[in-house]
C-alpha cells in the first residue's frame, strides 16, 4: 500500500511542473451540476474550476473544443479486461486470489475502452464460485505499468456469485473436472454462510492469541489465512462486495444472509430482475449494476427487461450500467442512451449510469464521476452529445493527462503498419537464410 | 614422467582399462586418467583479466593449479600442445533438468492429494514437492550430459521440473562416475512455476498460482516463528507439526521465479519482495524493457537462448500485431541491453544440445550488440555468481575446479571445434556427432 501511495505521490509532483490545462468553448454536462457552455480548467491533474466564465491561468495550456461535448470520464462497475486471470473455478470460496495480482496493462482492451470514454473501470473476478476473488479498481492509463493502473485509495472488492455459474460445476462439471459441492441456489447460499463462519471464528483466534500476548502469556500465533482474511476485511467494511445475480428469489436470499452475517452488499450485478425487489434493494442499502437490454443469455436471464435499470432508479436504487464485456465497454454512452426509451430517464439521469452512480457504488466519487472543482481531471471529450448513436470520442483526459486523442491514433496508424511490414519481411528473410533446425529437437521445460 | 599424446598410447590406454577394470572392478574408469595435465601455448581466455597469449595452464587434482606464461610444467604432468588452441573456462548452464531423467519416479509417482483442495497441509498440494532435491535424483549416465559437455558445458545448474514449487536445485559437474561426486552444490534453490492444475484441483488459474505462492511462503515464516516461540518454552504449547515442504522452503537460498515479458517481470519482483526471498528470474525474453526496473532491484536474469520464432504452421492469414512481432525481433537484444544497463544475466542453453545451433543462437544475441567477452560472462562467471560459486567455478584462475574448454579458435564461432573438454580435471574427448546421425 505504501508503494501505491509513493507512485501517487510520484505522480503529483511529476504533475506539479506541468502547466494548467484549460478546455475552452465546450458543451460542459457536469451530470451533478447541470450543464453548460464554457471551460474547465485542470491544475495539477485536478479540475480546479468549471464555469461559462473562467480565467485562463497565465501559461496554461489552452484546448478548444469547438463546441464539442465535455463528460466526466465513464465509469464501469463491471469488466473483466486488463487480466491475465479472470476465474479460479476450482474452489467454491477463492476469496485468496485477487485480480491485482495478474493486472495486465499491455491489454488491448484497455485501449479500446479508453477510446470509448471509459476512465475507470471495476475489475472483478469470475463468477464461478459462490465466494469469487479480490478485484481491483482501476484507472485506464494506457502506457503505464499494472501498479500504474491502480486507482490509489480506491477500496477493494470481493466478488459473490448467485445461482447458475457457482452451482454448475455441482451438477454439470467440465469435461475432466470432478464435481463440486454446490450443485443448488441452497448450497450457494449455505457455501456463503459457512465461510462467514469461518472468517469469525479465524478472527476470533486472532482476538484470542492477542488477548494472550497483552496479558503476557507464551503463544504462538494463528497461521495468516488469505482465504479468509478478505471475508473478514468485508466484516469489516474494509472490502465492497459485489455481487453477481440475476433472479428475485436469490437476491433477496443474499440481502437477508448479508444482513444475518453483518455486512453490505455494496453493488448487486447484473440484477435481471432487479426491478422486482427494487423497494428491498434499496432497503438494504445495496446499489444495482445492471445491463441496458440484454437477456435470455441464459434461463435465469429470461425475465430481464430493458425497464430494469429506470424501474430500480424510480424505486430510490443505485443504479448503473455496466458493460462486462470488452465490446460494449467502448460504448457505454449508447448503452446509457437507451434508458431514455426504456423507462424516460432524463439526459442527466441516463449520463449518471455510467458515471456518478458507478462511482458512488465503487465508494470513490469523491474523486470521480461528475465535473466538479476539487474532483480528478478525468474527461472526455465528444464531437456530439455522448447520448448520441453518432457521437465520437474525440479526447480522453485521466488526471488531466491526454490518454486518448482520435486525431493522432489515425495519423499514427500507417507508420504502424509500415512497422509492422517491415518486421514480417525481416522475420521471412531471416528465416530464408536460416532454416529453423531446433523445431523438432526434444528441449527441455520452459526456460 | 611426462607423456604425450599419441595414438599409440591411446590404444594402449584401452588396453589398460579394460585389464584394470577386469581385475580390480572396483576402481572407477576415469581414476585411470592422469591426475595432472599441462595444457602448453594456449591462447587462454580466462574469463577475468585480459587474454593470455601463448600461456600454460596446469590442471591438478582436478584444480587449476596454475596459469600464465610462466607456468612450470611439473615433471608428471601429460602435456597437451596446445600452440593456436584456446582455452576457456567451462561453460555453465545457468538452468536445466540435465542429469535428471525425465520422468523420474520420484518426481512423477506423487501421492494424489485428497480431494477437498483446502487441504491443510501444504504438502498434500501435488504442485508442492519443494522437498524433492535433484542432487538426489541424479544419474550420472543420463543421455543429455554428454551432449552438453561435447559442445562445451562443464557444469549446469539442474532443476527438478514438475509442479508449482518443484524442488530444489543443484549445481553439477557434467561428468562423473557417481550421483555423489558430481554435485558442486546441493541448495542452487527453489525452481516455481506459474503452472496451473489440470483436473480441477486449486489453483486452476495464473491468480491462483500466484496466492498459493503468496500463503505457503506465509506458511514457511508462520512454521518457523512457531517452532522459535515453541522451543524457546514448549510449556502449555501444542507441539507445532513437522512440514517437509516448508522445512524446504526454509532451507532454500532462492527461488527462480518464471517471467518473460515485460509485465512478468514486473509482477515477479512484486511477488518476490512480498514473499522476502531472494529472486533469479529466468526467461527474459522481453527484459530489454525492463531494464531499469531490473537495475534497480539487483535481480539477476537467466536468459533463455531458446529465442522466441515464429510459429510456421501458424495461419498465414492471422495478421500478427506489432507487439507481437517486435517481441520476437528484439528479444536477443535483450542481453546487450541488459549488460549495458548493468543487469546481471546468465544463459540458460534452453536444450540446445547442438553446437552449430547453440553457436547461432549466441550469435544472435552478438548480432544484437553483446560483446562476446559479456557472452560468455553469461555462460561462465555470471551463472557461477547467481548461484554463490564464483569462487569455484567460472574463471580460468588458479584453485577453481578444472573446468575447462580447449577450442581450435572462438568459441562463438560455427566452423570452430571442440578439441578437449575438462570437467573436474578430467579430461574428455568430444564425440562428433553430425546432424544426421543424431544423438549416439
Amino acid at each position: 500500500m505504501r508503494r501505491v501511495f509513493q507512485i501517487a505521490a510520484a505522480v503529483c509532483s511529476a504533475l506539479a511542473a506541468e502547466p494548467p490545462l484549460v478546455i475552452q468553448n465546450a458543451q460542459v454536462l457536469t451530470v451533478t451540476k447541470g450543464s453548460f457552455r464554457g471551460s474547465v480548467v485542470i491544475r495539477n491533474g485536478k479540475i480546479a474550476e468549471a464555469g461559462e466564465k473562467t480565467l485562463v491561468p497565465l501559461g496554461a495550456h489552452v484546448i478548444d473544443a469547438g463546441g464539442q461535448y465535455l463528460m466526466p470520464g465513464i465509469v464501469d462497475c463491471h469488466s473483466h479486461i486488463a487480466a491475465d486471470s479472470i476465474n479460479e473455478g476450482s474452489v467454491s470460496v477463492s476469496s485468496m486470489v485477487s485480480i491485482e495480482d495478474v493486472l495486465d496493462p499491455e491489454d488491448i482492451a484497455i485501449y479500446r475502452a479508453l477510446a470509448g470514454g471509459v476512465t475507470t473501470a471495476n475489475i472483478l473476478h469470475g463468477s464461478a464460485n459462490a465466494i469469487g476473488g479480490q478485484c481491483v479498481v482501476i484507472k485506464l492509463r494506457w502506457g503505464k505499468d499494472a501498479r500504474g493502473l491502480l486507482f490509489a485509495g480506491a477500496k477493494p472488492g470481493l466478488k459473490l456469485a448467485l445461482g447458475e455459474n457457482p452451482k454448475r460445476q455441482g451438477y454439470a462439471p467440465a469435461q475432466g473436472r470432478s464435481p463440486r459441492y454446490p450443485a443448488t441456489r441452497m448450497g450457494v447460499e449455505d457455501v456463503i454462510r459457512q465461510a462467514f463462519a469461518e472468517a469469525k471464528a479465524y478472527r476470533q483466534a486472532w482476538r484470542e492469541y492477542q488477548d494472550k500476548v497483552a496479558r503476557g502469556e507464551n503463544a504462538i500465533p494463528p497461521r495468516r489465512d488469505l482465504r479468509l482474511e478478505p471475508l473478514v476485511e468485508v466484516l469489516e467494511g474494509k472490502r465492497l462486495v459485489h455481487a453477481h445475480c440475476y433472479r428475485a428469489d436469490e437476491i433477496l436470499m443474499l440481502l437477508r444472509l448479508a444482513e444475518e452475517i453483518g455486512f453490505r452488499v455494496k453493488t448487486l450485478q447484473h440484477v435481471l430482475e432487479g426491478y422486482k425487489v427494487a423497494k428491498e434493494i434499496a432497503a438494504h442499502g445495496a446499489g444495482a449494476s445492471t445491463f441496458s437490454d440484454w437477456w435470455a443469455y441464459k434461463v435465469e436471464a429470461y425475465d430481464a427487461i430493458p425497464y430494469n435499470a429506470a424501474l430500480m432508479l424510480r424505486k430510490g436504487v443505485l443504479v448503473s450500467l455496466n458493460s462486462d464485456s470488452a465490446e460494449l465497454m467502448r460504448r457505454l454512452n449508447t448503452e446509457a442512451a437507451k434508458t431514455l426509451k426504456y423507462g424516460g430517464l432524463t439526459e442527466e439521469e441516463a449520463l449518471s449510469l455510467i458515471t456518478i452512480n458507478p462511482a458512488r457504488q465503487l465508494e470513490i466519487d469523491d474523486r470521480v464521476g461528475s465535473i466538479e472543482p476539487g474532483k480528478d481531471a478525468d474527461l472526455v471529450l465528444f464531437d456530439k452529445h455522448p447520448l448520441s448513436s453518432y457521437a465520437k470520442v474525440q479526447k480522453v483526459f485521466i488526471d488531466g493527462e491526454l490518454y486518448f486523442d482520435r486525431d493522432r491514433d489515425l495519423s499514427a496508424r500507417p507508420e504502424r503498419e509500415q512497422r509492422r511490414k517491415a518486421l514480417v519481411e525481416r522475420e521471412r528473410e531471416a528465416e530464408k537464410k536460416q532454416p529453423s533446425r531446433t523445431r523438432d529437437r526434444d528441449t527441455e521445460r520452459p526456460q | 614422467m611426462r607423456r604425450k599424446e599419441f595414438p599409440v598410447y591411446r590404444v594402449a590406454k584401452h588396453v589398460t582399462v579394460k585389464v584394470l577394470a577386469g581385475v580390480l572392478w572396483s576402481v572407477p574408469l576415469g581414476a585411470e586418467a592422469p591426475a595432472v595435465y599441462a595444457i602448453r601455448g594456449a591462447r587462454v581466455v580466462t574469463g577475468k583479466g585480459p587474454i593470455l597469449e601463448r600461456a600454460t595452464v596446469i590442471v591438478r587434482d582436478g584444480l587449476i593449479a596454475d596459469v600464465g606464461a610462466q607456468a612450470a610444467i611439473p615433471a608428471d604432468a601429460w602435456v597437451i600442445e596446445a600452440e593456436g588452441l584456446s582455452v576457456y573456462p567451462g561453460l555453465m548452464d545457468a538452468l536445466s533438468s540435465l542429469g535428471l531423467p525425465e520422468g523420474s519416479p520420484a518426481t512423477q509417482r506423487r501421492p494424489e492429494p485428497p480431494s477437498s483442495a483446502e487441504a491443510e497441509r501444504t504438502e498434500d498440494v501435488p504442485v508442492n514437492s519443494a522437498w524433492v532435491r535433484a542432487a538426489d535424483l541424479l544419474n550420472p549416465a543420463e543421455r543429455r550430459i554428454e551432449a552438453a559437455r561435447n559442445i562445451g558445458f562443464t557444469a549446469a545448474a539442474t532443476f527438478p521440473m514438475r509442479g508449482i514449487l518443484c524442488g530444489q536445485g543443484a549445481v553439477i559437474a557434467l561428468a562423473g562416475d557417481r550421483p555423489g561426486e558430481m554435485v558442486i552444490h546441493p541448495s542452487a534453490g527453489l525452481y516455481v512455476t506459474l503452472t496451473t492444475r489440470r483436473g480441477g484441483g486449486f489453483p486452476a488459474s495464473l491468480m491462483g498460482a500466484i496466492a498459493y505462492l503468496r500463503q505457503v511462503f506465509l506458511d514457511a515464516d508462520h512454521y518457523e516463528q512457531a517452532r522459535t516461540i515453541y522451543n524457546r518454552n514448549p510449556a502449555g504449547l501444542k507441539r507445532p507439526e513437522y512440514d517437509r515442504a516448508l522445512e524446504a522452503l526454509l532451507a532454500s537460498p532462492r527461488v527462480l521465479l518464471p517471467a518473460s515479458t515485460a509485465v512478468e517481470i514486473a509482477r515477479m519482483l512484486r511477488l518476490a519482495a512480498e514473499i522476502r526471498r531472494t529472486p533469479v528470474l529466468y526467461g527474459g525474453h522481453e527484459a530489454w524493457r525492463s531494464a531499469e526496473l531490473l537495475r534497480e532491484s539487483g535481480v539477476s536474469v537467466i536468459v533463455s537462448l531458446k529465442w522466441p520464432e515464429r510459429d510456421r504452421d501458424a495461419d498465414p492469414d492471422v495478421e500478427e500485431s506489432l507487439r507481437v512481432l517486435e517481441m520476437r525481433e528484439k528479444a536477443p537484444a535483450t542481453p546487450a541491453t541488459l549488460a549495458k544497463a548493468g543487469v546481471r544475466f546468465a544463459f540458460s542453453s534452453a536444450g540446445l544440445t547442438d553446437r552449430r545451433d547453440f553457436v547461432r543462437a549466441v550469435r544472435r544475441a552478438l548480432n544484437a550488440g553483446l560483446s562476446e567477452a559479456d557472452a560468455l560472462r553469461a555462460l561462465t562467471l555470471h551463472p557461477a555468481e547467481i548461484y554463490g560459486l564464483s569462487d569455484r567455478l567460472g574463471t580460468v584462475e588458479p584453485g577453481k575446479i578444472a573446468n575447462l574448454v580447449v577450442t581450435s579458435g572462438d568459441l562463438f564461432q560455427e566452423q570452430t571445434e571442440i578439441k578437449h573438454v575438462f570437467v573436474d580435471g578430467r579430461k574428455y574427448q568430444p564425440i562428433a556427432i553430425s546432424r544426421e546421425e543424431g544423438r549416439p
